[in-house]
């Protein structure tokens, strides 16, 4: 909690190192990308594109450097809290991992199967990856979930939302 | 009195059946999100963007002005009867308001908190229709320089002042300036940043940031730290107060006010800071000091009104600078360049109609607030045994239609997965959140101006100095980068560190 060397208590947070790599690596990228842009400065704009990259990206390599500073000092963020969590506990991987795969597949197949289907397995697989174990409720208030979005969103209010499959039928 | 002439043509246009409904429906949508865990008025209104396109942009804000102000509301209500505030505005109303719950108070703490909210927000509001034209009349003659100098105040200051820690508010800051450069270049029409992808040439939606860093990014971080047991309800009756918590509450109500607002107008801090500066006021000031720490109303009362006040105050710069200083105002001027609308000093005198009907709607809203919230605290206390798994799954559920919808493409539900883990990254280091929404909605605005400037001085860096007001910000800028290694200098102690308690402060009013 504090720039003097940390005590044995307690733990250095080692893995803000990977997030000071990200943040010079991000900066590194900004840098690249500059330097591909074409030079193209006028009369009506002297500075032209490639000035802000250059500028954030020399900001985000020395604001990495002073990060990790800070962290081999013994600096570190607190975790964000709230209502629902509970940080005594290590971050729940194979939860987030379940969610992602959801996510992703929602994102594949929302096109060929429409918004009803792949809205249903979103919120299903996800509220099954959270902990839910009622099934048949959970897909009942998925498919009304989605059911319901389609026809207020997509049809009321002119929303883009694919019927996918099920055009026509809807 | 030509802004009271304004204000009653505003009520003009609100006072239709439609716009009454939907700012009803806005303080209801907001007040249940303020009152659910882990869902706050920023995520709300991110979530409602996609959908509310369709909508006529006064509309639209009505509803997002209902949502704002009752998200206040509600989060008073999970802080008094559940001892874990989501958002850091009410950790303090948590702290007194919780043990006169646990004292079988909860009915009198319920209601000096939706009255103090009532009072601080009415007076709040009032005060925009008082200042921010004036602000507005000071800020149109400010040239390019100038504008861009004050945006890197409001860049500083929510980076640098909010969060303790001073080099993760900057990067945070940075992230979002670097996501804000992606797309094609106004000027010179070059590609930056896209790496050939077609779809970023547009840059990357403000709509799919802020649904993936509030909605996917807070969801993820939950789901990963789900409480395995939810936290205690305290059952709680109709909310009411006697003669002796109204004499103790009036005083803290105005006085928390008096504090809240100008906090909420500066880029520093949002509600967090008035709302603690009000609980020491009254701890201070109190003829009951025994009680505090175990209940006592003049600690829900204060920090409640400074709450409210702040999210008002918050409105004066969004309005007359386009300038955000929370996380709600950042995603509601996203939702006016969404309409096409360009937010800055300009505003009130392009679009007189659509900012006057907004104050008038904030009146209405918070009025209808207290009528609601009075009588429904035990139903809104309901919404607090949500199933978990439910609530969060409906939460991506939303924000993967509403990313979607923004442009029919899967392409954006890759992205705001990327927007998600990012918001899960930050939550985990604890960056603070605000200044990444703020730089990307910013960004452009503030490379515009930047340009502007030196276009005006043939690319000298001296165009950039612009007069007196661009030098005032500037030593601001500096003043406050440069602050911690004057008081390093100064003290030579060690035990004024500069990152302590920087993740609580990361969602302010989010």
């Amino acid at each position: 909690m504090s720039n003097s060397p940390t005590g044995p208590q307690v733990v250095k947070d080692r893995a803000q190192y990977a997030l000071c790599a990200g943040l010079a690596l991000l900066g590194g990228l900004l840098l690249f990308d500059a330097s591909r842009i074409g030079h193209a400065t006028t009369t009506n704009d002297p500075v032209g594109p490639r000035a802000v990259p250059v500028v954030l990206g020399i900001a985000l390599v020395v604001v990495a450097a002073f990060y990790a500073l800070d962290v081999s000092r013994g600096g570190h963020g607190e975790e964000e809290e709230g209502e629902d969590v509970d940080l005594r506990h290590p971050a729940d991987w194979k939860t987030l991992a379940m969610l992602a795969f959801v996510f992703l597949l929602n994102a594949v197949l929302i096109q060929p199967l429409g918004w009803v289907i792949s809205g249903t397995i979103l919120f299903w697989g996800s509220a099954f990856a959270l902990g839910n174990r009622h099934h048949v409720r959970g897909l009942a208030i998925a498919v009304a979930l989605s059911l319901a979005t389609f026809y207020a969103f997509a049809i009321g209010l002119g929303v883009n939302l694919p019927a996918g499959i099920l055009q026509g039928i809807l | 009195m030509d802004n009271f002439n304004h204000l009653i043509a505003g009520f003009g246009d609100v006072l239709t059946p439609l716009n009454l409904l939907i700012a009803l429906t806005g303080v209801i949508v907001g007040t249940a999100v303020g009152v659910l865990p882990g869902i706050g008025p920023a995520m709300t209104v991110a979530l409602l963007l996609p959908i509310t396109y369709g909508l006529p942009p006064t509309t639209a804000l009505i509803l997002f002005a209902g949502i704002f102000y009752g998200g206040m509301y509600g989060g008073s209500t999970t802080s008094i009867l559940l001892n874990t505030p989501g958002e850091s505005s009410s950790v303090v109303t948590a702290i007194e308001g919780n043990k006169m719950a646990k004292a079988g108070r909860a009915a009198q703490a319920l209601a000096t908190a939706a009255i103090g909210s009532f009072i601080a927000g009415t007076i709040g509001t009032m005060l925009i229709v008082l200042v921010m034209p004036q602000i507005v009349k000071f800020a149109v003659t400010l040239g390019a320089p100038e504008y861009f100098a004050i945006i890197l105040v409001a860049f500083v200051g929510v980076s640098a002042v909010l969060g303790a820690s001073r080099v993760r508010g900057l990067a945070s800051l940075l992230i979002g300036l670097s996501i804000g450069v992606v797309g094609i270049d106004f000027v010179t029409g070059q590609q930056r940043m896209t790496f050939g992808v077609p779809q970023l040439a547009d840059g990357i939606d403000v709509v799919v940031v802020a649904v993936g860093l509030f909605a996917v990014g807070e969801g993820l971080w939950v789901a990963a730290h789900l409480r395995r047991k939810a936290g205690e309800v305290i059952p709680v009756g109709q909310p009411w107060m006697g003669r002796d918590d109204w004499k103790r509450s009036w005083k803290p109500w105005l006085r928390g006010t008096a504090l809240g607002f100008p906090f909420g107008a500066i880029p520093a801090g949002g509600a967090e800071i008035p709302t603690f500066l009000s609980y020491m006021t009254e701890r201070k000031l109190s003829k009951h000091p025994e009680e505090f720490g175990k209940g006592a109303i003049e600690g829900v009362a204060g920090p409640e009104a400074a709450n409210n006040a702040s999210a008002a105050g918050v409105l004066v710069p969004m309005l007359a600078l386009g300038l955000p200083t929370n996380a709600t105002a950042a995603i509601m001027l996203a939702a006016l360049q969404g309409y096409g609308i360009e937010p800055g000093p300009l505003l009130l005198t392009n679009q007189p109609k659509l900012v006057w009907a907004l104050i008038a709607s904030l009146f209405i809203g918070n009025t209808l607030l207290l009528v609601l919230n009075l009588p429904l605290a035990p139903a809104w206390a309901k919404l607090l045994q949500v199933p978990r798994p439910y609530l969060y799954a409906g939460i991506l559920f939303f924000a993967a239609m509403g990313a979607y919808a923004v442009n029919g493409s899967p392409f954006d539900l890759y992205l705001l997965l990327a927007l998600g883990a990012l918001g899960f990254v930050v939550r985990r280091f604890g960056l603070p959140v605000l200044p990444l929404i703020v730089g990307v909605i910013l960004e452009p605005l503030a490379e515009k101006k930047g340009r502007q400037a030196l276009q005006l001085s043939g690319g000298d860096i001296s165009g950039l100095l612009g007069g007196p007001v661009a030098w005032v910000a500037y030593a601001i800028v500096v003043a406050v980068l440069v602050w911690p290694l004057v008081s390093k200098l100064r003290g030579a102690s060690g035990d004024h560190d500069d990152h302590h308690d920087a993740g609580t402060k990361a969602e302010v009013a989010a």
